[in-house]
This record gives structure tokens, C-alpha cells and sequence, in this order.
């Protein structure tokens, strides 16, 4: 069982190496999926085409062959609520270029999104570009839910195996080795100095899971598989939604009345202040959803732009010059991403935890 | 602003709260849990051995001070015993001193007290000899007298000469 269980490991980290450096050489250069026969080579087209990897996809590809317009990758079920749930695989899309039926409904892909049509997948637009067409709520395993589930797995493999590791001994051996100084720096450095030595214990399920999660997560996306899962708002508002919830939920008495009717100010001030507060509660995790998002879209941005700047700057520089430029560039941003990959893990948990221990703080009366 | 909402997929928000929590309770059941368990059992049997180390060597230098002390308090009870028999000796001595002292001189007094009755008996005896010798001479004086007077001179002398005062 433990050599099938390392054998997964190392192969699972094995593909992505190798799927990275394949991809790479990819996803750079060619790869189009609106226009066939053209690699990506405009201004507009680059733009787009980050834009596209920015956003969630229902599909899974790998590569795009610009010359042939096949798409190496496979396709991921898709599953909607629209007035029952309606599965069917992504492939149906053949993205986004015809109509899916699924049961007497017709949906169309369209810039990432499924709209609910008619058999002709028709959008119809309102005055800004957007469609008007119904959105069903859209369930499905897409990329970014992949990439979730992956790292669920990864998580529950390594630190189960750590956990039993403990069984035989006081002392780790193996990968646990690496893995547990990371529990030991959560707890000792993140949680147990901003919560409290007492109150510590009950948060770092919560703390540690969001700390790995969201660091693998980072890691993940700077792969060429092409995950951006903590680079999408949904997920960071549903990250920063599970801190606000947690904090409101262990609050003490001390917390409700700094916000509500803070000690030792006069009454005027009392009534000035609570507005204040109540809004402070809300900008706390306002302030973490955006920071994790901003700074992971900003990271897969840059690292994209310089990746493109081979094309771009070809016409200026010719093509030695420019790629040596781009990876000279993307290279060195990239050491930089897998440093914020891990600081953006470390601080959206430190600060979660220094909001749970704000929240659960026994103030002296002052 | 309204690209980011235009962004917002609720469906993928739904997926991932799932996820996200039925990673959270996984997560604390099988791996936490264990895990901040055993560490804190680590860290707890490690305080414990540097207590006990502590206390060890705490015990030991108790030991090792106690050890000192029942050292020093022999030394000074031999420095004390040695003292006592040195004053003891000293004044065994002195009091035999003082006794052979007193011993000697009762003993020259006595001898002296002798010596004072020997010479009275002896100056007795020498008074009764002289005596005797004087009337001895007398007698042979008195019997040669008749003859010479130069005689009876050498006879006195000669008698003189014979006496031994002892």
C-alpha cells in the first residue's frame, strides 16, 4: 500500500514536470481557438487569449494545434440546475462551437459561460454586449473544480500519510519530514501568536487546511497545466466568506460591543463609531478576497505578457533577441510567483487568524 | 468592478464551499487531528525528559553538596578529635610533670631529712671516737710520760697522725 501510495506521488509529480515543460513550448507561440490556421500573433488575440486562461474553463486542454485546430486535452462533465440536473460532457460544446442538447434544453458555451438558447444557439445581447440569454446555475466539474479536487486528494494523501507515520514513531521519516516543520510553522507562527495559546486548538483545522489549500493551489497554477483557481473571484470570496463566517461565529461578548457600543468613548462618539465598525467587519474579508485574487491574476498576467513578448517584440527585436528577452523575463517573474504563490498563502491565513483572534480576544477592561 | 462581478460564477462558488468543507472536516478528522495530537504528545514527552534531566541533575548536586557537607562535618569532628587527644597529651604530661616533680621533691626532702639524722648519728659517733681516741692518748701519754719529755712529743704526734677524721 505504501509503494503504491509513493509510486502515485512521485508519478503524479513526474506528469506534471513533464507536462509542464511540454506545454510551456505551447503555449507560448500557437494555440488559437477562435481563429483556425492563425497562431495567436496580434496584439488583440495575445490579450484574448490571456483573458481565456484567466477565466474557468469546461474543458481541459493541454494544447492547441493552431495549424489543424485540434485540441489535445479531454473534457470535463458538465452539470446543471436548470430546472433538474442536466449532465453531459463538456465535449458536447466542441468549444463553443455548436449547441448542446441536453433532454428538450439547448445550451450554448459562450466566453466561458453556458447560456440556456434555442436549438440554434441564439444570444441575443443588451446594450453593453452582454447576453441576455437565462444563465442556469452552472455546477459543473470545470477546471478550476478539478484543480480543487486534485489538491483535495494531494492534501488528504500527504498529510494522512503523515498523520499515520506518527504510528510508528515520535519522529516522521520520509516526504512527512518536509511536511511536518509546515504544520509546526502554521501553528507556532500563524496561529498560536495571533489567537492565543488557549483558544489556538479549535481554529487550525480550519487554518491549516485554508494554508495548504490555497499554497498548492498557487503552485498548481504556475504548472502550464493552466489552472487559475485561486486567480478566480469565486473562489476567493468563498475563501474569504469561510474566515468572515468563523470570525462572527466565535466572537465574544468583547467583540459584539467593540463594534456595536465601543468602551471608554463618549456616547457621541459610541453612535459615530458603530457604522464604522460594522463596516470594518466587512472590509476584513473584503481586503482578503481581493489580495488573493488580485495578486494571483496579476502573477499569471505578467507571467503570460512575458511569455508573449517572443511575438510581440519579434517585429522590434527579431526573434533571438525577443525570446531570450521573454524568457530572461518570464523567468525571473516566475521565481518570484512560487515566492508569492507561498506569501499570499501565509498571509491570507495570517490574517484570517489574526481576525479569529480579534474576535476571540479577552480585551481588559480599558 | 462589473467585469469582476461579470466573473463571478456562482456555480463554481457553490463547488468549491463544498469542497472547501467537506475538505475542512476530512482534513481535521484524518490529518489534524492526528497530527497537532501527536506533535503536542511529542512536545509534551520532550518537556518532560528535560524536566526530568533537570530534576536529575538538580538531585545530583543535592547529592554531591550533601556529599560535601558530611566530608566537611567528618573533618572537623577529626580536626576536633585530634585536637582533644593533642590537649589531652599535653595535659598528661604537664600532670605527670607536675607529680614526678612533686614525687622528686618529697623524695629529696626525705633524703635530705636522713642525711640530717645520718650526720647527727655520725657527728655522735665521731664525738663518742674522739672521745675514746682522746682518752686513749691520754692513757698512753700518761704512761710514757716518765721517760721523755721529747718521747712523749713524737708519741703525741705520731698518735695525731693516726687519727682519721671519717
Amino acid at each position: 500500500m505504501r509503494v503504491f501510495q509513493q509510486t502515485l506521488k512521485y508519478s503524479v509529480v513526474l506528469l506534471l514536470t513533464l507536462s509542464s515543460s511540454i506545454i510551456f513550448a505551447g503555449s507560448g507561440g500557437n494555440g488559437d481557438h477562435d481563429k483556425k490556421g492563425n497562431p495567436i500573433d496580434t496584439q488583440e488575440e495575445i490579450k484574448a487569449y490571456i483573458k481565456h486562461h484567466l477565466q474557468d474553463s469546461h474543458d481541459f486542454t493541454f494544447y492547441t494545434d493552431g495549424q489543424s485546430g485540434t485540441h489535445y486535452g479531454f473534457p470535463l462533465p458538465v452539470i446543471l440546475w436548470d430546472q433538474g440536473v442536466k449532465m453531459f460532457m463538456s465535449s458536447k460544446f466542441h468549444h463553443g462551437e455548436t449547441v448542446a442538447q441536453s433532454g428538450d434544453s439547448f445550451y450554448k458555451l459562450y466566453h466561458g459561460k453556458i447560456y440556456k438558447t434555442d436549438a440554434e444557439g441564439t444570444i441575443t445581447y443588451d446594450d453593453h454586449q452582454h447576453p441576455t440569454n437565462v444563465k442556469p446555475l452552472d455546477l459543473s466539474i470545470t477546471k478550476s473544480v478539478v484543480g480543487m479536487i486534485l489538491v483535495s486528494v494531494l492534501m488528504l494523501l500527504m498529510f494522512s500519510s503523515l498523520a499515520k507515520g506518527y504510528k510508528k514513531g515520535p519522529i516522521p521519516t520520509g516526504f512527512a519530514r518536509v511536511l511536518e516543520p509546515l504544520v509546526i510553522y502554521v501553528r507556532d507562527e500563524i496561529a498560536r501568536p495571533n489567537i492565543g495559546e488557549k483558544k489556538y486548538r479549535k481554529f487550525m483545522g480550519f487554518l491549516l487546511t485554508v494554508f495548504f489549500f490555497i499554497w498548492i493551489l498557487n503552485l498548481l497554477g504556475l504548472t502550464p497545466l493552466g489552472f487559475n483557481v485561486t486567480g478566480n473571484i469565486a473562489v476567493t470570496v468563498c475563501l474569504a466568506l469561510f474566515t468572515f463566517f468563523i470570525v462572527q461565529f466565535s466572537g465574544n461578548k468583547d467583540y459584539w460591543k467593540h463594534i456595536f457600543w465601543m468602551p471608554g468613548v463618549p456616547v457621541l462618539m459610541k453612535i459615530i463609531l458603530m457604522p464604522i465598525e460594522i463596516l470594518g467587519m466587512l472590509t476584513k474579508p473584503f481586503s482578503l478576497l481581493i489580495r488573493l485574487f488580485a495578486n494571483i491574476t496579476a502573477g499569471h498576467f505578467v507571467v503570460m505578457s512575458l511569455i508573449a513578448l517572443m511575438i510581440t517584440m519579434k517585429a522590434a527585436f527579431g526573434p533571438v533577441a525577443s525570446t531570450g528577452m521573454s524568457i530572461v523575463l518570464s523567468l525571473f517573474i516566475s521565481v518570484i510567483e512560487i515566492l508569492v504563490a507561498f506569501l499570499q498563502a501565509f498571509i491570507f491565513t495570517m490574517l484570517s487568524s489574526l481576525f479569529i483572534g480579534m474576535a476571540v480576544q479577552e480585551h481588559d477592561h480599558h | 468592478m462589473d467585469q469582476l462581478l461579470n466573473d463571478f460564477s456562482p456555480g463554481l462558488f457553490f463547488m468549491q464551499a463544498i469542497i472547501l468543507l467537506i475538505l475542512i472536516l476530512l482534513m481535521r478528522k484524518f490529518a489534524w487531528k492526528p497530527i497537532l495530537d501527536s506533535l503536542n504528545d511529542r512536545e509534551e514527552g520532550i518537556q518532560e525528559a528535560l524536566d526530568a534531566a533537570a530534576n536529575a541533575k538538580k538531585e545530583l548536586q543535592n547529592l554531591k553538596s550533601d556529599n560535601e557537607r558530611i566530608f566537611n562535618e567528618a573533618r572537623t569532628e577529626r580536626d576536633n578529635m585530634l585536637k582533644e587527644a593533642r590537649e589531652l597529651k599535653e595535659t598528661m604530661i604537664s600532670e605527670a610533670k607536675e607529680e614526678a616533680q612533686a614525687e622528686a621533691q618529697k623524695i629529696v626532702v626525705k633524703a635530705q631529712e636522713t642525711i640530717a639524722s645520718e650526720k647527727k648519728a655520725a657527728i655522735a659517733d665521731l664525738k663518742n671516737q674522739v672521745a675514746n681516741i682522746s682518752v686513749d692518748i691520754a692513757e698512753k701519754v700518761v704512761r710514757r710520760e716518765l721517760t721523755d719529755k721529747d718521747n712523749q712529743l713524737k708519741l703525741v704526734e705520731s698518735m695525731l697522725g693516726d687519727v682519721t677524721l671519717n
